[in-house]
C-alpha cells in the first residue's frame, strides 16, 4: 500500500450530494478542534494528533511517504 | 452617477382603492421590491393572483451588490419569464480559478454534465436582474408596483394583516390575505414583529470595487490566497456586463473604510493587481462587513420572510439573492393551492421547514468558506497555508481548497412532503432533490426538460408500453397530476401521450430511468416521489403527501 493522496474522506452510511461535503465536514471537525486553544495548546494537540494517526496507520513505508511530503517546499 | 449604467426613477403610485376612506383589501401584497419579492411577485401573477409590491424606494439596487447568479436560480427566472433576458445581458461562466501566491492551485468547473440549458454561473450587476424583473411584472395587468410606499406598521391578525404605509402624500391603511415580507437585511418589519434572527458577525472587512477597463481576462472566476500584489489578504475577480470588472480585497477588520474608500487609495491597489498601465476607469468603491444569521421560523401564520429578511449569509459563493429566488419558488405553489382551498395551511409550514434547512445548508458552506478564506487563529492560518501548499501536488488537498464553495440548491431529502422510496433508484434524483436538467425533443423541437416541467404536479413516466391507466383520472383531480411519458432516442410515445424525447440518454442516465420508472414532480421542479412502474394509486397518496392532503 502507499499514500493515498486521492479525496479520501467518508462517514460510514452518510450520503454526500456535492463532492465537497465530506472535505468540508473534515476541515470543519479539525479546525473546531482547536477552537479557543493558546497556540501551544494546538500545538500540543496538533502532535497528539499525528502519534494517534502514525499508530492507526502502522504501515511504516506509508509514513515515510507522508513524512516526506509534508517537509517538501518548506 | 455610473458610466455604464443609469438608474431608472419610478413614479410614486399608490395601489388602487388605497388613501380613501375605506381600507382596502388585497389577496396578496409583498413587501419590498428587491430581487427576492419581484421573484415572489412574478411567480404570484402568473398564476393568477392580483399581487401588491410595495417599496420604500424609487429605483433599483444601488452600486454594486450581487454578482453571481447560480444555475438554479437561472432555473428558476426561466420559469418565470426572466432567464433569456438575465443570460444574455450576464457573462456566463464555469470555471473558477483559485491561486496562492504566485501559482494555480487549484480549479473547479460548475458544469461538469454539459448537457443543461444553463450554465453554472452567470455574472450580472444586481441592477440589471431588478430591471428585467420590474419589465417582466410590466407584463401582467394583476400587478401593481407601488414605489415610494414604505411599510412603517404590521398587525397581523388571525383573518387577514393590518398593514400601514407611509407615501409622500401622507399614510394609508391597506388590508390583504398574505403578506410576503422581502424587505432586505435590515428587515423593518422584523422588528416591528419583534422577530429575532441569530448568528455572527464576521470581524473582517472587504473593498469593493467595479472597475471599467479593457482586459483580455476570460469570463472565470480568479481567487487568490495571498497574492504578491495584496500580501497576507485575499482577492477576488469577476467580470460583469458592460466591461465593467468586479474586484474585492479582503482588508482585516482594522482597516478604516472611510481611508480605504478614497480614490488615491483604492487606484494603487488596482494598479498593482494588474501589473501593467492599461487604462481603467473607477465605477463604484464600497467597503462591506458581512453576517451569517437566520429566523428561527420563516412562516409567522399570515406573514412570510423571504431573502435576506429571513436569512443572511457571507458572500462567498454567492448565496444572498439566489437562496431567496429559491425561497420564493419554494413558496408561492404553496400559496396559491391553499388560497384556493386545495390544500390545508399546514402546507404552508412546509415552507419555513423546507427553506429553514437550506438556509442552515447555505450558512453552514459559507461559513466554511469564511474560515477557510479568513482564517481566526494562528493554528487555522497554518492549516490553510499548508493545505494551499500541499495542494499544488496532492489532490486531496485540492478537495480541502475552499475559496468559496459555489450556491447550489439543497436537496430537501429530509422534507415530510416526500414520499420515502419503496423501489430501489441509483444516482441523486431521490425524493426532493432538485431537478437535473436534460435535453429533450418534444414534438420534433429541440428543448431542455426543465423548460417543459414546473407550475404544476407532473408524472414523468419513462418508456411506457401503453397509455398508463389511471392518468385521466390523475389529470381531473382538484390538484391536477399531468402524465407525460420520456421516451428514448428515436422511440415513440403511446398513443395520446404526450412525449419528451431522451434525445442524448442523459435524462436516463441521471434519473436512473428503467422501463415503467415514474417520477411525481412538484411544481417547483423537485422531485417528491418515484418508483419502478406507473401505479396511480401510489401516485394519488404520494401527491396528497406532497400537498399535506394526507
Ligand atoms: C457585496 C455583496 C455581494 C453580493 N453578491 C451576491 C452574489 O454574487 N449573488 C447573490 O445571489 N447575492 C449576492 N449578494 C446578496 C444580494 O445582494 C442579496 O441577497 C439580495 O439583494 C437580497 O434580495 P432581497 O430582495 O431579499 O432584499 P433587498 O435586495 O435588500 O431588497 C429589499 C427591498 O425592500 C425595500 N424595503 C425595505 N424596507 C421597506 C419598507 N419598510 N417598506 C417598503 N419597502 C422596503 C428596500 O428598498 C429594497 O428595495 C451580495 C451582497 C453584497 C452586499
Amino acid at each position: 500500500m502507499s499514500l493515498i493522496t486521492t479525496p479520501n474522506f467518508y462517514k460510514t452510511g452518510k450520503r454526500y450530494f456535492r463532492d465537497f461535503s465530506p472535505n468540508d465536514d473534515f476541515y470543519e471537525m479539525l479546525i473546531d478542534t482547536h477552537r479557543d486553544l493558546s497556540d501551544e495548546q494546538s500545538n500540543m494537540v496538533n502532535a497528539k494528533l499525528i502519534l494517534l494517526l502514525a499508530n492507526h496507520i502502522g504501515d511504516m513505508d506509508v509514513l515515510a511517504e507522508a513524512l516526506a511530503a509534508a517537509r517538501e517546499d518548506l | 452617477m455610473l458610466k455604464t449604467y443609469s438608474y431608472p426613477k419610478f413614479d410614486f403610485r399608490l395601489p388602487t382603492g388605497a388613501g380613501g376612506t375605506k381600507v382596502p383589501r388585497y389577496p396578496a401584497v409583498v413587501v419590498g421590491a428587491g430581487p427576492v419579492g419581484m421573484a415572489a411577485a412574478i411567480d404570484l401573477a402568473q398564476q393568477g393572483v392580483p399581487v401588491v409590491i410595495l417599496d420604500d424606494d424609487d429605483t433599483v439596487s444601488v452600486g454594486s451588490r450581487g454578482v453571481c447568479y447560480a444555475k438554479r436560480a437561472l432555473e428558476v427566472l426561466d420559469r418565470l419569464g426572466v432567464g433569456d433576458a438575465v443570460v444574455e445581458k450576464g457573462v456566463s461562466w464555469n470555471v473558477g480559478r483559485t491561486f496562492f501566491q504566485q501559482e494555480e492551485v487549484y480549479n473547479f468547473n460548475l458544469k461538469p454534465n454539459a448537457d443543461q440549458k444553463r450554465p453554472g454561473m452567470i455574472n450580472l450587476q444586481q441592477y440589471y436582474l431588478e430591471e428585467y424583473e420590474i419589465d417582466r411584472l410590466k407584463a401582467f395587468d394583476n400587478v401593481e408596483l407601488c414605489w415610494k410606499n414604505k411599510v412603517v406598521g404590521v398587525e397581523p391578525e388571525d383573518d387577514k394583516v393590518v398593514v400601514k404605509v407611509q407615501t409622500p402624500d401622507g399614510f394609508y391603511t391597506l388590508e390583504t390575505d398574505w403578506l410576503i415580507v422581502a424587505d432586505g437585511a435590515r428587515s423593518p418589519i422584523r422588528s416591528m414583529l419583534h422577530l429575532d434572527i441569530d448568528g455572527k458577525i464576521f470581524m473582517d472587512r472587504f473593498l469593493i470595487a467595479d472597475v471599467v477597463m479593457e482586459a483580455e481576462f476570460p469570463p472565470e472566476r480568479w481567487f487568490w490566497f495571498d497574492p504578491p500584489f495584496h500580501p497576507g489578504q485575499s482577492v477576488l475577480l469577476h467580470r460583469q456586463s458592460d466591461k465593467c470588472w468586479r474586484i474585492d480585497f479582503q482588508l482585516g477588520w482594522q482597516a478604516d473604510p472611510e481611508e480605504e474608500k478614497k480614490p488615491e487609495n483604492v487606484i494603487p491597489r488596482i494598479k498593482a493587481m494588474l501589473g501593467d498601465d492599461r487604462p481603467f476607469e473607477l465605477e463604484w468603491v464600497s467597503v462591506y462587513t458581512f453576517q451569517c444569521r437566520r429566523m428561527n421560523e420563516f412562516r409567522h401564520g399570515r406573514v412570510f420572510f423571504v431573502g435576506d429578511c429571513a436569512h443572511q449569509v457571507s458572500p462567498f459563493g454567492a448565496r444572498g439573492a439566489n437562496s431567496g429566488i429559491q425561497d420564493t419558488d419554494n413558496l408561492i405553489w404553496k400559496l396559491k393551492l391553499v388560497m384556493d382551498g386545495k390544500a390545508p395551511p399546514s402546507l404552508l409550514d412546509t415552507y419555513s421547514a423546507e427553506r429553514t434547512w437550506g438556509a442552515d445548508e447555505n450558512l453552514m458552506n459559507s461559513t466554511r468558506s469564511t474560515d477557510f478564506i479568513t482564517p481566526k487563529s494562528k493554528t487555522s492560518l497554518t492549516f490553510r497555508n499548508a493545505t494551499l501548499g500541499l495542494a499544488r501536488k496532492h489532490a486531496f488537498a485540492r478537495a480541502l481548497v475552499n475559496s468559496g464553495r459555489l450556491s447550489v440548491p439543497c436537496f430537501y431529502n429530509e422534507s415530510s412532503l416526500n414520499t420515502p422510496d419503496r423501489d430501489a433508484f441509483s444516482g441523486d434524483m431521490v425524493p426532493g432533490a432538485p431537478m437535473d436538467d436534460a435535453s429533450i425533443t418534444v414534438a420534433g423541437e429541440d428543448g431542455w426538460l426543465l423548460d417543459h416541467v414546473g407550475n404544476k404536479f407532473i408524472a414523468l413516466v419513462y418508456a411506457p408500453d401503453e397509455a398508463p391507466s389511471g392518468a385521466a383520472e390523475l389529470a381531473g383531480l382538484p390538484i391536477p397530476v399531468t402524465t407525460i411519458a420520456v421516451v428514448p432516442a428515436g422511440a415513440k410515445a403511446p398513443q395520446g401521450m404526450v412525449a419528451f424525447e431522451d434525445v442524448r440518454g442523459t435524462f436516463a442516465k441521471t434519473y436512473d430511468a428503467k422501463p415503467g420508472s415514474t417520477w411525481l414532480l412538484r411544481p417547483d421542479q423537485h422531485v417528491t416521489a418515484r418508483w419502478r412502474s406507473f401505479d396511480a394509486a401510489a401516485i394519488r397518496a404520494a401527491l396528497a403527501r406532497a400537498t399535506c392532503n394526507a
